[in-house]
């Protein structure tokens, strides 16, 4: 599905964004009028507020995803730093429970970025691939904070570090609403500098992006931070909203990616947009809460899931090829 | 095709050569008697497909009956005995004893506190020198051979089991019958080859209290949400189906049905969605403790009392229902059943005798006793069921402070 | 398909530089395999025991015939360049499908009802990754939801009978060779034999390699990774007949405790296949398979914490693969 592209032509990549992000807005559309018309209250400013909160972890996580997605790389620890950050923040409280929440949350996104930086340099300074990295850092992560609480966590989480997850600013506005907006307008900026020009290039050919005078080892590493921190940032959250829980970020990361790549970000890197694939995260969550509301049976819950999501990823990679061909012919390319 | 000649030849070889000492690791009579043996036994946490009716009165039966033992000691306890001669397990010869555990798994907190209570427990005994443990991490397979493994280790002078599921362990449980004493608790098995089986009541027994209690608080037509853990785990089963019985005889209104992985953000949410989906929520059961307090959480969040709700002996929910007064009932599935194996064991090696099914009470934290249990500065997962306060070590090695 | 970043099609085909056989991955996985046995014997005899009795032996190989049955299918698909993610769901269902249907049916009934599923779902997986373009992760991840589903809305737990004759093949040996080891014996020598000596093997690797040349150069690409996932899905198919076998009745979780997916990927990197598709095989696959089950025997005979067991296994994985690129061709990443 990666074709290499040597030449890179700026006024293709805008059209590409836009067209592979199309679908995606499309169907968050759906599932927000479908969620009206199950649940007219709905739109009220408590609940929707209430369900950009629910869905502000999923949305983190996805801005972080995408950033390693887009540069050609997986991320599957994202799951497992939420567990591990949730678990190491009540053992932290355990032993110093009078710790400041800031001194907690800070030195979680530093351990989030450690991790991250520890799966980039593994990555591309001893080339192995990414999902092993990952894959390797999730049983690591895992097995290493149950193996050094016993199973499960000692202490619990005091109301003033939960207050991210579960309170409200002003009485009205969820901080973790804030959270998600300040990290998606991050995100949004940072795919507006520069930088955003060498991440997707890397992606797009590594070599081409090399050649170019792309430090690519550089920009990979960044991203695997990056993603590291916005799993801490998620973590932070997840233990503010529930609780303190041994599988807290069960699942995580294979939600994150579903999401990215619901937001037509193309696997593999070099294409998409990452305000998409939030709205993808919007979707995923929408899409669970509208199976929620429906009170489709519990059990057959994940058929539904699984079928919209691979008609959603189905039906954007059509349109997409569509639109493609349609763009190639009239400029002079070879269609494939 | 000249290449592989002389492998296929020497495939043939090796083939006669193993032929001759062909042998099977098979339990001989697999097949025949297991569908009468396990109907005759009817045993607790069978997969139940199907409502079983008559374990499950004999469960509400067992609840009101009173244990024969030690009033302090509950998981010394046992709820009308059969009991059977084990003269011939008698350990011969002098030398410390080694006790051999196939353990499931330590997937979850429950089975956490269980197995630190059951290391303990063999601390308290200085006639057990060695004791092995193998963990399965959830796998039948795996079980499958750790079970042959420690039944085929010479060394091993009893084996206790807690096995991963029902039917499918029971073939390698028969095989280790013949060779050793054998301890099954937690869920059973298929067979009643093993000297005894350790367990409590019952998830009959669970489920009822919570939906009596249920029906006993909440106005008639009052909305119940009842929250589920996932499809397909036997003792969950059972559970609802006995709290689905007592609903459906009520007056009230079982409004949703849903699983929740365990997962606390997942609770919330449907809590949350179903609040305002149905207006209220009157009351709320769950098939075990593990997300009650995020239940509890989710009604407060959306601004709203908390109804009368279920949860189980674990301390975050206890500490919930004292500080925020909560209308609640927490029956147990008491981990205190982990010492037992270990005082059984070291019975039938003595030659004593030891009940056909070792029933263990079941008790219920309610209102009048949580303060009984409620030990303070133990961790949010423990259980408060452990029975584990005697225990060398405590409460330090179950994460608690003093 | 997947892959991440493909190498441009210049680099991937001029002269590949001559390894020694040390260097090849297959090898040196047996290596590895072999060294991590003898260090076993060595820390186990240390501390008094025995590693390598007949019972453990019988165990190890034992514990290598789901995973390896698995794996093996797992390497047919990896090497097209794209991954199956369903398999652990597809076992969980084969279990149920088999159990049911030998307690009311005939094993022959059985066994043809579990691999014509199997061969369903990776008709599905193949005509999703293909045909509506889904990259392979998330189509497979799909099927996993959907066959999850489909589970826990028919089956409330372990279910049917399987009957002794049945059983046999999960538990009679031959000597010390349990007679599942020949199933993935078998299992394994059919696939090495049609990915390296076949037609459509060399298209396994040629689409694996680089889909783009394969199919200028002729290859029908599409077809190709559609056979791959069928073949895959009846190697799962035949691990779920073996661990019905074993099990005795279908479980609704005798995939997914296991993670037989990811734990699959692992030992197929692990045995060298690179993930990007197009190098690798069979034998080595077997080898990763090997070294997790005897990593596994070890750290049984030494009571290890099962928790720290997952950090071992973590750190082994990512070291192998280190190595593999450092002695291969600089592949990048």
């Amino acid at each position: 599905m990666t074709t290499a592209n040597p030449t890179i032509r700026p006024y293709r990549r805008v059209a590409r964004s836009l067209g592979t992000g199309t679908p995606v807005y499309v169907l968050l559309a759906v599932l927000l009028v479908a969620l009206a018309a199950t649940d007219p209250g709905f739109y009220e400013p408590d609940r929707f507020l209430a369900f950009v909160k629910r869905a502000a972890p999923l949305v983190i996580l996805a801005a972080g995803q995408y950033l390693v997605i887009v540069c050609g790389e997986f991320d599957l620890s994202v799951g497992a730093i939420v567990t591990a950050g949730v678990v190491v923040a009540a053992e932290l409280y355990d032993s110093y429970p009078d710790a400041s929440w800031a001194v907690v949350t800070g030195g979680l996104l530093l351990a989030g970025a450690l991790t991250g930086l520890l799966s980039g340099l593994i990555t591309t300074k001893l080339r192995v691939p990414s999902f092993i990295t990952t894959l390797g850092m999730m049983l690591i992560l895992e097995g290493a904070v149950f193996f050094w609480t016993g199973g499960s966590p000692h202490g619990s989480l005091p109301e003033e570090f939960r207050r991210l997850g579960r309170g409200t600013a002003g009485g009205w506005l969820p901080w973790a609403v804030l959270a998600c907006l300040v990290a998606g307008a991050a995100a949004v900026f940072l795919m507006r500098s520069d930088f955003s020009r060498t991440l997707i290039a890397t992606g797009d050919s590594e070599r081409t992006a090399a050649l170019a005078g792309v430090r690519v080892h550089r920009v990979r590493v960044i991203a695997f931070v990056l993603s590291g921190v916005a799993a801490a940032l998620a973590a932070v959250l997840v233990g503010g909203f529930s609780g303190v829980s041994a599988q807290a970020g069960r699942g995580y990361e294979f939600e994150a990616i579903t999401a990215v790549v619901l937001g037509g970000v193309v696997l593999g890197g070099g294409r998409g947009s990452v305000v998409a694939a939030m709205a993808g995260a919007f979707s995923l969550q929408a899409l669970f809460t509208l199976l929620n509301l429906q009170g489709v049976s519990g059990a057959l819950e994940s058929t539904v899931q699984g079928v919209i999501v691979i008609a959603a990823v189905g039906l954007g990679a059509a349109d997409f090829s569509r639109l493609r061909r349609r763009r190639t012919h009239p400029s002079g390319g070879t269609p494939s | 095709m000249t290449r592989r000649r002389p492998l296929s030849v020497a495939a043939a070889l090796a083939a006669a050569a193993l032929l001759t000492s062909c042998s099977s690791d098979m339990p001989a009579d697999s097949a025949a008697g297991t569908a009468s043996e396990s109907a005759a036994k009817g045993s607790a946490d069978k997969p139940s497909k199907f409502f079983q009716q008559a374990e499950y009165e004999r469960q509400l039966a067992l609840a009101k009956a009173t244990p024969e033992g030690p009033a302090d000691k509950p998981w010394e306890q046992m709820l009308e005995p059969e009991m059977t001669d084990t003269a011939q397990y008698r350990k011969k010869g002098s030398g410390g004893t080694h006790l051999c555990f196939s353990n499931a798994g330590v997937f979850n907190p429950w089975r956490q506190v269980g197995l630190k209570d059951m290391k303990a427990e063999v601390k308290l005994h200085k006639e057990i020198t060695d004791f092995t443990v193998l963990d399965a991490q959830g796998k039948d397979d795996k079980q499958i051979s750790d079970i042959q493994e420690l039944a085929g280790n010479k060394s091993c002078d009893a084996l206790i089991v807690s096995p991963n599921t029902t039917a499918t362990l029971t073939p390698a449980v028969k095989e280790a019958c013949g060779k050793l004493p054998v301890i099954v608790f937690d869920r059973g098995v298929e067979t009643d080859c093993a000297v005894t089986f350790i367990n409590p009541i019952g998830g009959y027994g669970y489920g009822a209290v919570a939906a009596d209690f249920l029906v006993d608080k909440v106005k008639p037509k009052g909305k119940i949400l009842a929250l589920r853990i996932s499809p397909g785990v036997d003792v969950l089963e059972t559970r609802w189906s006995a709290a689905k019985l007592a609903f459906d005889k009520s007056q009230l209104d079982v409004v949703d049905v849903k699983f929740t992985d365990g997962d606390p953000a997942k609770t919330k949410s449907i809590v949350a969605d179903a609040i305002s989906r149905h207006g209220s929520v009157d009351g709320v059961w769950m098939d075990s403790g593990a997300t009650s307090v995020a239940a509890v959480e989710a009604f407060e969040d959306a601004g709203v009392d908390v109804p009368p709700i279920t949860g189980e002996d674990q301390q975050d929910f206890l500490q919930a229902w004292k500080d925020k007064k909560l209308t609640a009932i927490a029956p147990t599935y008491p981990t205190f059943q982990w010492r037992t194996p270990v005082i059984a064991a070291l019975r039938v090696l003595d030659g004593k005798q030891v009940p056909k099914e070792w029933k263990l009470p079941q008790p219920t934290v309610t209102q009048d006793n949580l303060d009984e249990y409620l030990q303070e500065g133990m961790p949010p997962l423990h259980y408060a069921m452990c029975g584990c306060q005697d225990l060398p070590g405590y409460p330090k090695d179950w994460g608690g402070k003093k | 398909m997947t892959g991440t970043a493909v190498a441009p099609p210049t680099v991937a085909k001029s002269a590949p530089p001559r390894r020694t056989r040390l260097a090849d991955p297959a090898v040196g996985v047996w290596l590895a395999a072999a060294a991590v046995t003898a260090a076993g014997w060595i820390v186990v005899a240390a501390r008094g025991g025995d590693f390598l009795t007949l019972a453990n032996v019988v165990g190890i190989l034992q514990n290598c015939v789901a995973l390896g049955l698995v794996a093996v299918g797992q390497t047919a698909v990896i090497l097209t360049g794209s991954l199956d993610l369903s398999v652990a769901y597809l076992i969980s269902l084969g279990t149920l499908v088999a159990a049911t249907t030998m307690e009311d049916g005939s094993v022959v009934t059985a066994v043809l009802a579990v691999l014509a599923l199997s061969a369903a779902v990776g008709l599905a997986n193949g005509l999703v990754v293909t045909g509506l373009k889904v990259n392979a992760f998330i189509a497979t991840l799909g099927t996993a939801f959907i066959l999850r589903g489909w589970i826990e809305d028919n089956y409330t737990g372990p279910a049917g009978k399987v009957p002794a004759s049945f059983q046999h093949l999960g538990y009679d040996r031959m000597g010390p060779v349990p007679v599942s080891l020949f199933l993935l014996a078998a299992v394994a020598a059919a696939l090495w034999f049609v990915t390296r000596r076949t037609r459509f093997g060399h298209h396994l690797y040629a689409t694996g390699g680089d889909e783009h040349a394969a199919r200028l150069s002729g290859v029908r690409t599409r077809r190709t990774v559609v056979a791959a996932h069928v073949l895959c899905s009846l190697c799962v198919g035949a691990a779920a007949l073996f661990l019905a076998a074993r099990l005795g009745a279908g479980a609704p979780w005798a995939g997914t405790e296991a993670r037989y997916d990811l734990e699959s990927i692992a030992a197929v990197v692990l045995g060298g296949t690179a993930l990007a598709g197009g190098r690798g095989g069979v034998a080595g696959t077997l080898g990763g398979v090997l070294v997790l089950a005897v990593l596994d025997s070890v750290f049984n005979q030494l009571g290890v914490d099962p928790f720290f067991k997952n950090v071992v296994r973590g750190v082994v994985i990512i070291a192998a693969v280190a190595l593999y690129a450092r002695r291969g061709t600089g592949r990048p990443a």
